[in-house]
């Protein structure tokens, strides 16, 4: 809790493969309709993997200055157009409020990478006086959080989270602490954007992503058939704050903890479980008062049977609902956990979970009530989204209805 | 090489970026930053110079270039020391 007030998520901003809007993204999620297609960026055809969630239809400079545009990568103008739909979502004038007590704090993974590597293109093939003077803004982590204050004027207490796929609730995490220490008003969540050469062969050092060429049977979760996860960009970006506004809000953050896994020579578990019950420790309520669970859903089968293990454990086999409606969009690091929150929220003010699509074989072990077409239980009260990034990280979030 | 005008300044000003100055107007005295190019975005159009032009701009001709009229001036400069 923070000084008693709660914690409420007022406004979302969505730009994902399944749409960019949060209405046009909540829609997609309902009918199971796929953001994963063919990558159009640029030309797969030399690579192992040619598909992946990208954002379409949607003209960057029609949303975000030119000269904006020009100084910054592709992941913070898609914060920056998510960015303004949350706040306008909130209805709130930021203009007046306190500048010392509204903050920013983004999640970030790749950073500038198309920036970037357009920029290496000029070095290698040109010289080091080719670099532009943006590259040493437009890359680093922070980039996002940046523009986003400074496009907003929110002199609070701004940071970055990095924690891969896990980062987006971390950010939230770290938000709740701000709201509880003076700052009135966070905007949270985080974007990526790595769909470029560079960006694919980073993430393909992994030895994670799919090789599966067909868009509906890459990113499998749970199945039989898991082969790995499809990458995407885009993400969600939230504002919390501790008052509500004229608008019902959309949820309460109602737990959240952060852990890291142990290095797997060591013999101990991963770190999954134990974040899980001190999220709910945090929220003072038990297993049974979790009504959804949105899954990291790795697709990677060793760490899928690791994910169903953990919930199985905290929960029991089959006793509580767990969906991933990811398989639509691709896994968006930086991005992913901030959206599966966003979408989480949904969820909560429309009383309805999305469907997981794909997986139709629940692989051995993997024990879990997967909702694989939309549902609408009687009790809908809480949902505890979970995400774990590469190298360890593992964060969990329980929201609650407002 | 010919020399380096305000026309061409006023081109690598105008290239690629929205600003809210009129780039029309009398411009040459006015400083860079009241015509809305921050530091940041001086030193940028100093390496654009220097990569179509060939010429080394020292890093620190910022502070040779306040204006329009002391960017030319400067440049031009540059130009002759290159024997151009």
């Amino acid at each position: 809790m923070t000084n008693g007030r709660e914690v409420l998520i007022t406004g979302l901003g969505v730009v994902a493969p399944t749409g960019v809007g949060a209405d046009a993204h909540w829609q997609a999620v309902l009918a199971g309709k796929s953001g994963i297609a063919r990558i159009t960026h640029f030309d797969p055809t030399p690579y192992p993997v040619r598909i992946a969630g990208e954002v379409t239809g949607f003209e960057v400079t029609d949303r975000v200055p030119r000269r904006v545009v020009s100084e910054t990568d592709r992941w913070t103008h898609l914060a920056l157009v998510a960015a303004e739909e949350a706040l306008d979502d909130a209805g709130v004038e930021l203009s007046a409020l306190p500048e010392y007590e509204i903050a920013v704090v983004t999640s970030s993974s790749s950073g500038g990478t198309d920036f970037g590597q357009h920029q290496m293109q000029d070095l290698y093939q040109h010289g080091p006086s080719w670099v532009g003077v943006y590259q040493s803004i437009a890359w680093f982590y922070a980039a996002t959080t940046g523009q986003l204050s400074i496009r907003h004027g929110m002199r609070g207490p701004c940071g970055v989270l990095c924690g891969e796929q896990a980062g987006g609730l971390d950010a939230l995490g770290q938000a709740r602490r701000l709201l509880a220490s003076g700052t009135r008003l966070v905007v949270s969540g985080g974007t990526d954007a790595s769909l470029c050469p560079y960006g694919l062969v980073a993430q393909l050092s992994s030895g994670e992503l799919s090789t599966v060429d067909d868009p509906a049977g890459a990113y499998l979760p749970f199945d039989v058939d898991a082969s790995g996860y499809v990458p995407g960009e885009g993400g969600a970006i939230v504002v919390a704050e501790t008052r509500a506004r004229d608008a019902e809000p959309y949820a309460r953050i109602l737990g959240y903890a952060a852990g890291f896994d142990p290095h797997p020579d060591t013999g101990r578990r991963p770190a999954l479980r134990g974040v899980i019950e001190r999220t709910l420790k945090d929220a003072d309520l038990t297993p049974q008062d979790v009504d959804v669970v949105f899954a990291d859903a790795a697709g990677v089968p060793h760490r899928d049977l690791a994910e169903a293990q953990a919930i199985g454990a905290v929960f029991g086999p089959r006793q509580v609902a767990v969906t991933a409606p990811k398989t639509l969009t691709g896994r968006l690091y930086g991005g992913g956990a901030a959206l599966d929150v966003a979408t989480a929220a949904l969820t909560l003010r429309h009383g309805i979970v999305p469907p997981t699509t794909g997986p139709t074989r629940l692989a051995p072990g993997c024990e879990l009530d997967l909702v694989t077409a939309p549902r609408q239980p009687s009790r809908l009260r809480t949902a505890l989204v979970l995400a774990r990034g590469h190298g360890g990280f593992t964060a969990a979030l329980l929201l609650g209805r407002a | 090489m010919s020399e380096f005008t305000l026309d061409d300044l006023r081109e690598l000003l105008r290239g690629g970026a929205e600003r809210p100055a009129d780039l029309d107007g009398d411009i040459a005295d006015i400083r860079f930053d009241e015509l809305g190019y921050d530091s940041l975005a001086v030193l940028e159009i100093a390496g654009q110079i220097q990569r179509r032009f060939g010429v080394v701009v020292p890093d620190d001709a910022m502070t040779e270039m306040p204006t329009p009229a002391k960017a030319v001036e400067f440049v031009n400069a540059l130009f002759e020391r290159a024997g151009a």
